[in-house]
């Protein structure tokens, strides 16, 4: 049987912005799947908890792509480096919606790329959807290393 | 030097699963499915280090009946995809009643309760990750992987990849291909 912290999908979110953090906090609270969520407000946080050897690797990540200091681009490309970070999905969100900064940033290891919506609806529908999805790639095996969503 | 390696999964598990078993000297039979039948009473001390000892590869014994026939149901739908020249002619929600000798109302509502999706999604999710497969390991063409898959129109096929990665299956070759070159450069 999984054990229950296996079965609570664990959730990281990193943004410098505090209504964007309540933005994003408040739609995942608001779905029905079980989750743990861990809220970080700069990518040097983020990037401590993650190499803390007592962290256990979550689900997914939610990184904000503009943050001063680290942005969330650079903490992509550092967890990358690490292949014990292989398996962490990790969506990326800004709101630049340019086909060849897309690319990029999948290039540079990020699964999913998140547009992101200016209304709370679309917002909980957009993490619902990612949430489900990853749940799959999570419990049937599916191969993270080719798991692209633009979205 | 990177080396790429192509692997079937299916029997990796299988490999694993009897090196496993024999080491613990449990006589056994593989069947299909994902399923073992023990030919001999096992103590709790086996039990618990053969459980243990798949755990580490992320392996788990599934007690639960209901979870059992996910599994059951996931493998069958894989196995469609994946072993069969051409899937099934007809209907897939009669091909699983029958092969799993239970009614397919029953069938999709245990799959919806345990998995937060349901068949059909699970089906394309698992088709779009076969496309993938195709594209990169093979260098199969669209129109090579759309009859592989039984898509009617390579337009189908591409429609349905945009709609569950948001990605034209151009845009996630080169993807791949870029992130490839960005590691060799590395």
């Amino acid at each position: 049987m999984i054990e229950d912290s296996q079965s609570k999908m664990q959730i990281l979110l990193c943004d410098d912005d505090e209504d964007d953090r309540m933005f994003f906090s408040d739609a995942i609270i608001e779905l029905k799947m079980q989750h743990i969520l861990t809220v970080f407000q700069t990518g040097v946080e983020l990037m401590d908890y993650l190499h803390h050897p007592d962290t256990y690797l979550p689900h997914i990540l939610f990184l904000d792509i503009n943050m001063p200091c680290k942005s969330g681009l650079e903490c992509l490309q550092e967890i990358r480096e690490h292949s014990k970070f292989k398996d962490l999905v990790i969506a990326i969100y800004s709101t630049s919606n340019n086909a060849e900064d897309i690319e990029e940033t999948f290039a540079n290891g990020a699964n999913i790329y998140i547009k992101k919506p200016s209304d709370f609806d679309k917002l909980k529908k957009t993490i619902h959807h990612i949430l489900n999805l990853n749940w799959q790639y999570h419990t049937a095996g599916l191969n993270k290393e080719t798991f692209f969503l633009s979205i | 030097m990177k080396l790429y390696v192509k692997y079937d999964i299916n029997l990796a598990c299988r490999v694993l699963l009897q090196e496993q078993l024999e080491a613990l000297e449990i006589k056994y039979e593989l069947l299909e499915f994902g399923e073992i039948e023990i030919n001999e009473s096992v103590t709790d001390e086996q039990f618990s280090t053969l459980q243990n000892n798949l755990s580490r590869y992320g392996i788990e014994i599934i007690n639960n009946q209901k979870s059992q026939l996910v599994q059951r149901i996931k493998d069958t739908i894989i196995e469609m995809i994946y072993e069969k020249d051409k899937l099934p002619t007809s209907t897939i929600s009669n091909y699983l009643a029958d092969k799993l000798n239970l009614s397919y109302g029953y069938i999709a509502n245990v799959f919806s309760e345990y998995t937060y999706t349901s068949i059909e999604n699970f089906i394309i999710i698992q088709k779009i990750e076969r496309a993938k497969k195709l594209i990169i390991e093979d260098g199969l063409t669209l129109t090579e992987v759309s009859y592989k898959l039984n898509y009617s129109s390579v337009a189908y096929l591409s429609a349905q990849f945009k709609k569950v990665t948001g990605l034209t299956p151009s845009a996630f070759k080169r993807i791949v291909d870029r992130r490839r070159e960005l590691a060799q450069n590395a």
